[in-house]
């Protein structure tokens, strides 16, 4: 139990995703302007990432290494994701039509998000059993949906600041990354505490 | 399809539609593995083969491949080659795929590649799409050694592992962690807008 939690509190406040393996850059620079579309991406990626590091977990310690075929992990891990995020998709669309139209777009664009397909290869890379890679994807998940809001929050203030006509746009927001990493490098004293 | 025009092709990926600075793609990979000038120059070539290589097979089976199901066929031709990349760095330069970890799979995902294929390989022919897609993983390849540079000679004193800094300086150790990546980059595009502002102003 103290290992899931220890793993729970490192994924979402120091090693995470975003801010210390630069994981899923693309959504989080892309979709972090408004606070709702912030969340309803961290909500589809919390879900995601946990049932695709069950499955791969699953496809790559009963199927591939039985099978002396490590190789072909990274082929089949996307093809998962791909095909999970569709089968995710149909559903919501059959049994929440509101939770469906508030993810919108986000579900599709979630098959190239590199946290997923990170955290699967973590996974892997760290040995865990079946269960810490659950909770691992769902703290990934967890992490990623923060650092988003977060970044949300202060990019609607970042509207009306008055910055350098040259810093505007994408710039800015990665130094107000940057910042945040500084920040959140405060939480390393956690751990070992 | 004329030379002037697979140069054109070529040279666009360089600096006018550059993935990384103009298209902001493949972030993810280029703030992670360029705490030196080697991962930056392995990472580059890399995502060049996989880019040229899927480029060439998108372009040639564009007709073939239906569109609903285009993206996961891009995906599974995507990862074969990243296959053959990892495992080539991991018998020939056991050391550099220690250093680049996950981020050489990754490269899957890397939005330049999959993006290459949607926007103009599967819409291209065979030699336009390799020109293209060497021309977007060279632009790619020189802003990881930039950036390589600048963050292993600020944050390490050595360029390519030699000392170049002299001993009094003291690294700034910030450049080698995430936040002077994230810092970094956000200038670098700075600069760049900057640099385009004033080409439009003369």
């Amino acid at each position: 139990m103290k290992d899931l939690i220890l793993i729970f509190i490192s994924t979402v406040l120091i090693n995470n995703f975003v801010l210390y393996y630069f994981l899923g850059i693309c959504p989080f620079l892309g979709v972090s302007g408004k606070i709702e579309s912030a969340f309803g991406m961290g909500v589809a990626v919390i879900f995601v990432m946990t049932i695709a590091n069950a499955l791969s977990w699953l496809i790559y310690h009963l199927v591939l290494v039985k099978m002396g075929l490590g190789f072909l992990a990274y082929l089949l891990f996307i093809l998962v994701i791909a095909a999970l995020v569709q089968i995710v998709e149909m559903f919501i669309r059959k049994f929440s039509p509101p939770l469906y139209r508030a993810l919108g777009i986000f579900l599709p664009l979630i098959t190239v998000n590199c946290a997923i397909l990170g955290a699967t290869l973590l996974m892997v890379t760290k040995n865990y059993n079946f269960i810490q890679s659950v909770v691992y994807g769902f703290a990934g998940g967890l992490g990623f949906t923060l650092i988003i809001l977060v970044m949300a929050g202060i990019r609607e203030d970042l509207e009306y600041a008055d910055i350098p006509s040259v810093f505007k746009g994408a710039a800015i927001t990665l130094v107000t990354t940057g910042l945040l990493a500084l920040i959140f490098m405060g939480f390393s004293g956690l751990i070992s505490a | 399809m004329g030379r002037q025009n697979l140069m054109t092709e070529f040279i666009k990926g360089l600096w006018k539609d550059h993935p990384l600075m103009r298209q902001l793609l493949g972030m993810c990979s280029t703030l992670a593995i360029t705490t030196t000038v080697i991962n930056g120059i392995s990472m580059g070539l890399g995502v060049t083969f996989v880019i040229v290589s899927t480029s060439f097979f998108v372009s040639i089976i564009r007709k073939i491949v239906p569109p609903q199901v285009r993206i996961a066929v891009y995906a599974a031709i995507i990862a074969t080659f990243v296959t053959i990349v990892d495992i080539f760095f991991k018998a020939n330069f056991p050391k550099i795929s220690e250093a680049l970890g996950p981020y050489v799979p990754l490269i899957i995902v890397n939005c330049i590649v999959l993006g290459r294929c949607e926007a103009f390989a599967c819409k291209n022919g065979i030699w336009a799409s390799v020109w293209d897609g060497l021309g977007m993983g060279l632009g790619y390849t020189w802003v990881l050694i930039v950036l390589g540079t600048i963050r292993e000679l600020l944050g390490s004193g050595t360029i390519l592992g030699k000392t170049i800094m002299p001993s009094v300086y003291n690294p700034l150790v910030v450049m080698v962690l995430p936040a002077g990546a994230f810092l970094l980059l956000g200038f670098l595009l700075a600069l760049m807008n900057r640099l385009e502002q004033k080409k439009q102003v003369s």
